[in-house]
């Protein structure tokens, strides 16, 4: 039987939503259902993000035409944030099974975490600005519930701080929709490129654009609007932590930033310049400050705007090269973050403590975590054979092509940075001598190690892809053309 | 010893004119709430408009006679799947959609007579809809409510019960 990829558009987001609300109603105080469903969910998600790979078109939602109805679009950039979802959703619902028995009122993080899906997945399908800017809402207040889901004291602050953060970016998205609502009289992403085609782009289009760059680069964490981002990424419970830092600042930040920066608006040189700036700043600021950090979970949040930097660097260049090495380190990024957090997580869970000056030694005890931290860190800091390697090789030489050393050379003091600070992640956490405290530390439980080589083999994997020359139009080359082409409407 | 728990809002109500005149209107604007639902697709208003006005229903009944005559009538655990159901059918409804070839997400899969227009009983899949979605608003809005103000329950029982420890220390010594 083969199945429509076209009809599966819309089950993108239905699917995680209709299960969100199914797991509130029949596995509210079944714990073990709630987990088996949510797996099965983004299990489904995978396989389905899977076969859509190569299609592209769009779907008009109850059947009517493009300025009537709702329309979602799929193309090869939306694809790649899918299938980014659904498999670090996978590996991270996978880990939640033991990391949560902790919690109680579980149904309710797993309802939450579906929902979070939901609204990325509608923000990566959504053809226009105002359903783009709902399911930007719904991904960004089940965010917002999922930091606070502890609620101790450091938790509900943490989640005060992102909401207040939060919305006020959102206002500023919400205004920008309105002012290009007023200016092109459509909402239609295709339409609103098409009117700028065809007008030009005025001094009010112009406030508007930089209206949405402002409010995603704060959904992105880029410094100077990064504030939120160190409190509620450490926060939140490990799970969070990954998906927060691995996949939701990718999918409603950098995507949607590249999305309309270079499918709507067409992008001038100039505005490439200011995202050239961004991602310097966040690069070298984020690595600095990551340096300095005593918390493990913190020092990662850091690290985390640190390499955002890298990859809106990389689309900033808005070279062909330039734009695969973004889309290629937001890739491994996914991968090796998410990891890096679950690791604080396993360890943060088996030792009670963030602090790396109380840990160490770890690796005859956490054997698991110990190996795939160590894939994760040398994954992050760009050593040869690891992923993260490739990636930051080619936005190296991306910059040198396109004539920007001082880019080229500060991205490669950042990597040096990287480096250090998971030298001293690695040294501190799991080579120090081991602490009398921590000697009778037991394994980790079987279902986080499992999430934890998922996502350790899908770092290791993603190092071949470099093999295949990322220029063919398979996923991130496809991606990159995406972005290539220009406009919708041009 | 099996006392009933006090809540704090016994006492807290407000005065006899009030609740009388809530007595009378919680009834209306329930029928009317209803009826915006009902009406949605044919005369302005709709499942969201509805939804809130039956919200406000039970928001007036708790502004008036407390929280514990709200939560007799609708409680939060029947609001809360309710407000899952809501959602719940208006998925199902855009399922339903889907079935055959050359269909859509949320096709209106229903087809009414022509002559039927403008009745209660047209427009296709709209007037369902509609019911879904006030179901959802209605008992989603009443949940925010209470558990917006549920937050002072918890400040009024601390203060209790640091009240009572505060006690306890003074007999003490």
């Amino acid at each position: 039987m083969t199945i429509d990829v076209q009809a599966l558009i819309p089950m993108f987001v239905a699917i995680p939503l209709g299960l969100s609300l199914l797991i509130q109603l029949v596995a509210r105080h079944r714990h073990g259902l709630a987990e088996a469903l949510t797996i099965l969910t983004l299990l489904l998600l995978t396989v389905m993000s899977c076969y859509a790979i190569g299609y592209s078109g769009v779907y008009h939602l109850g059947g009517w035409p493009t300025p009537v109805g709702i329309d979602m679009r799929i193309d090869a950039l939306a694809t790649l944030l899918l299938l980014i979802v659904s498999v670090v959703g996978l590996a991270v619902s996978l880990y939640s099974v033991d990391y949560m028995r902790r919690f109680t009122a579980r149904s309710h993080f797993y309802s939450l975490f579906l929902l979070m899906v939901t609204g990325m997945n509608g923000v990566i399908l959504a053809g226009d600005l105002f359903n783009l800017y709902v399911f930007l809402e719904v991904a960004a207040i089940a965010s917002y519930s999922l930091v606070a889901f502890g609620c101790a004291h450091e938790e509900l602050e943490a989640s005060f701080k992102y909401i207040v953060l939060g919305s006020l970016s959102s206002a500023l998205i919400l205004t920008a929709v309105a002012l290009i609502y007023g200016i092109t009289g459509t909402l239609n992403m295709v339409h609103i490129a098409t009117r700028i085609v065809e007008t030009g782009r005025d001094t009010p289009l112009l406030l508007a654009f930089g209206l949405l760059i402002v409010g995603f680069s704060f959904k992105a964490a880029l410094v100077p609007f990064h504030a939120w981002l160190p409190d509620a990424h450490p926060s939140a419970p490990a799970p969070v932590s990954a998906m927060l830092s691995g996949v939701l600042i990718k999918a409603i930040g950098i995507y949607v930033l590249a999305r309309l920066a270079f499918n709507v608006f067409g992008i001038a040189e100039n505005e490439l310049s200011l995202l050239r700036w961004l991602g310097l700043v966040s690069m070298v600021a984020g690595g600095i400050l990551a340096a300095g950090q005593k918390d493990i979970k913190r020092l990662f949040a850091y690290s985390s705007i640190s390499q955002v930097g890298f990859m809106i660097l990389g689309l900033g260049l808005g070279t062909p090269l330039g734009l695969i090495g973004g889309l290629y380190h937001l890739v491994n990024h996914a991968f090796f973050k998410s990891l890096l957090f679950l690791n604080a997580g396993t360890i943060e869970y088996m030792t009670g403590t963030r602090q790396l000056k109380k840990l160490g030694g770890l690796n005859s005890k956490l054997p698991v975590t110990a190996t795939t931290s160590l894939v994760g860190s040398m994954s992050i800091a760009g050593i040869p054979p690891f992923s993260g390697f490739w990636s930051k090789l080619i936005i190296v030489l991306a910059c040198i092509e396109s004539g920007h050393f001082g880019f080229a050379t500060a991205a490669v003091l950042v990597s040096i940075v990287t480096l250090a600070y998971q030298l001293k992640v690695q040294r501190m956490a799991f080579f120090a001598a081991l602490p009398a405290s921590l000697k009778k530390l037991q394994r980790e439980p079987p279902m986080m190690a499992m999430a934890m080589i998922l996502l350790a083999t899908g770092c290791i994997a993603l190092a071949f892809a470099v093999l295949t020359g990322l220029r063919d139009p398979w996923l991130i080359g496809a991606a990159q053309q995406v972005l290539t082409a220009g406009t919708f409407g041009g | 010893m099996n006392t009933p728990r006090k809540l704090p809002d016994e006492g807290l109500d407000m005065g006899v004119t009030v609740k009388t005149v809530t007595r009378w209107l919680k009834g209306p604007i329930l029928l009317f709430g209803i009826y915006l639902v009902l009406y949605g697709h044919i005369t302005p208003g709709g499942g969201f408009g509805g939804g809130v006005v039956i919200a406000s229903a039970f928001i007036l009944i708790t502004l008036a006679s407390g929280e514990r005559a709200s939560l007799q009538l609708f409680s939060k655990g029947v609001a809360s799947r309710l407000d899952s159901i809501g959602l719940l059918m208006f998925l199902v409804l855009g399922w339903l959609g889907t079935g055959w070839a050359g269909s859509y997400f949320f096709s209106n899969f229903i087809n009414t007579p022509e002559a039927a227009q403008f009745t209660l009983l047209s427009g296709g899949i709209m007037p369902i809809m509609n019911i879904a979605l006030g179901i959802k608003v209605a008992s989603a809005i009443f949940l925010v409510f209470t558990l917006l103000t549920a937050f002072h329950i918890v400040e009024q029982e601390l203060e209790d019960r640091l009240c009572a420890e505060a006690h306890q220390q003074e007999s003490n010594s």
